[in-house]
């Protein structure tokens, strides 16, 4: 195995282009040493990308979004003062990734670049509106979250691409944003739904939403009409209703003794609703 | 395939190694370094056995490379005393018996000492979550937390 650390990312998009064999990038590590210590994936080349200028940076932009380097980490992003006012649910989400130790290294993109439909963030940023610049051997362009997963543990990324940041929407005001899960204990395990909601209201009434949910398909999904439900409502009960209809009916789930697809669909809906009235609750200005 | 040349700062003292870049953080400091005090547990990042500070950040060990640590600041157990005197975390650890194999000592004092860093009035609930990722193969749990809040009082009474 080559380990490289590059200093800039169009270095580390020209490695991987011209590597043979197996390459995988370095962030955080928490799923790439694991794999690469049950030797389910060796790389033949390993991209350390955390001495690239900026990457552990929490930038607010003058325009009042934020840009958040790849080597960022969970830790970074819950103790930043500004970053969870904005966005608690994108914060919230990753902070219910793993212990104390795991959130000291580990990172947005590895969440998502390892493909999961688990990944506890990543319903959280599809809802926010997440977008990734990626840096490949043609420049940089920027892609929303939902269209980096196409499956379990793959990624649309093509060879000679790395993600080089991570762009969050400005919050705006009468903005909120939640992500809730399901796991069969408390804490530290792997969702078996989990559900971000991002609203923005108009007085009472919710004027845009965005529903995604994650471990029920084979990527994480952004619901559009579950979004549809809730849009012209102040989140009544028939709304909620309708949105947890919505949630449920967007369902692909796998069947395994951590959930049956029954009970997966089941609180799709359930959560969705919780969740929404968390994000609701937050564009109003209330604690919750 | 030829080794890397690491350099870096244990406890305080600048040390050198050469790796090879699949050897974990957790190899380099028990088998290059002869610091055996971090554990492999269960080597994913599930145990905390592992756990050292780097750069002030907890984290596990077996889930950084050795080349990684170029440069960094590492913290091990075996920086927690003075010379022969034990550090607060050790004392009260032996006066509550908060350990019954030890293999996941090393990991918690670690771990308990990074907390009380950062937060040196945690409530108890605050101390557990920190700790979650510390497991314990006797369930030894309530006597570590009770060490380490009794601990924290004595410390905070003590500054």
């Amino acid at each position: 195995m080559d380990y490289h650390s590059p200093a800039s990312f169009a270095e580390a998009s020209a490695l991987a282009e011209n590597a043979t064999g197996i390459t995988r990038f370095l962030a955080g590590g928490t799923d790439v040493l694991v794999q690469l210590r049950s030797e389910l994936v060796t790389p033949d080349t390993l991209i350390d990308i955390k001495k690239i200028d900026g990457v552990h940076d929490v930038t607010r932009n003058a325009d009042g979004s934020w840009t958040l380097g790849v080597a960022v980490t969970g830790a970074e992003m819950s103790e930043h003062p500004e970053l969870g006012r904005d966005w608690p649910g994108v914060v919230e989400a990753m902070d219910l990734i793993g212990s104390t130790q795991v959130q000291g290294r580990a990172t947005l993109t590895g969440n998502l670049c390892n493909g999961s439909p688990a990944a506890d963030s990543v319903p959280a940023m599809v809802a926010a509106g997440v977008t990734l610049s990626v840096t490949g051997p043609g420049g940089t362009r920027e892609v929303a979250v939902e269209d980096i997963p196409t499956g379990p543990g793959r990624t649309s990324l093509v060879r000679g691409e790395v993600i080089s940041a991570v762009n969050i929407p400005a919050r705006g005001e009468n903005g909120g944003d939640a992500y809730q899960r399901f796991i069969p204990r408390t804490e530290m395990d792997i969702a078996v739904v989990g559900v971000g909601v991002n609203l923005r209201l108009d007085g009472d009434t919710i004027a845009e939403a965005r529903v995604s949910l994650g471990a029920v398909a084979p990527t994480v999904l952004l619901v559009k009409d579950a979004a549809r439900a809730i849009v012209g409502t102040a989140l009544d009960d028939a709304a909620l209703e309708a949105l947890a209809a919505a949630a449920s009916a967007a369902c692909n789930p796998i069947d395994d003794k951590r959930g049956t697809i029954e009970f997966r669909t089941e609180v799709a809906g359930v959560l969705a609703k919780r969740t929404a009235k968390v994000a609701y609750a937050r564009a109003k200005g209330e604690q919750a | 395939m030829s080794k890397l040349h690491v350099t870096t700062t244990v406890n305080g003292d600048e040390v050198e190694y050469l790796c090879d870049p699949r050897e974990t953080l957790l190899d380099c400091l028990r088998d290059k370094l002869n610091l055996t005090g971090a554990k492999e547990g269960c080597g994913t990042g599930d145990c905390g056995a592992c756990s050292v500070t780097v750069d002030g950040r907890l984290v596990c060990s077996c889930l950084m490379l050795g080349v990684e640590a170029d440069g960094k600041q590492i913290e091990t157990v075996e920086g927690i005393a003075d010379g022969d005197v034990l550090h607060p975390l050790q004392k009260k650890f032996i006066e509550y018996a908060a350990l019954q194999c030890g293999v996941c000592t090393p990991g918690v004092l670690v771990a308990a000492k990074s907390l009380l860093e950062k937060n040196p009035d945690p409530t108890e609930e605050e101390a557990r979550y920190w700790l979650a990722g510390n497991l314990c193969r006797c369930t030894g749990y309530d006597k570590i937390i009770r060490a380490v809040m009794d601990t924290a009082a004595e410390l905070r009474e003590a500054s």
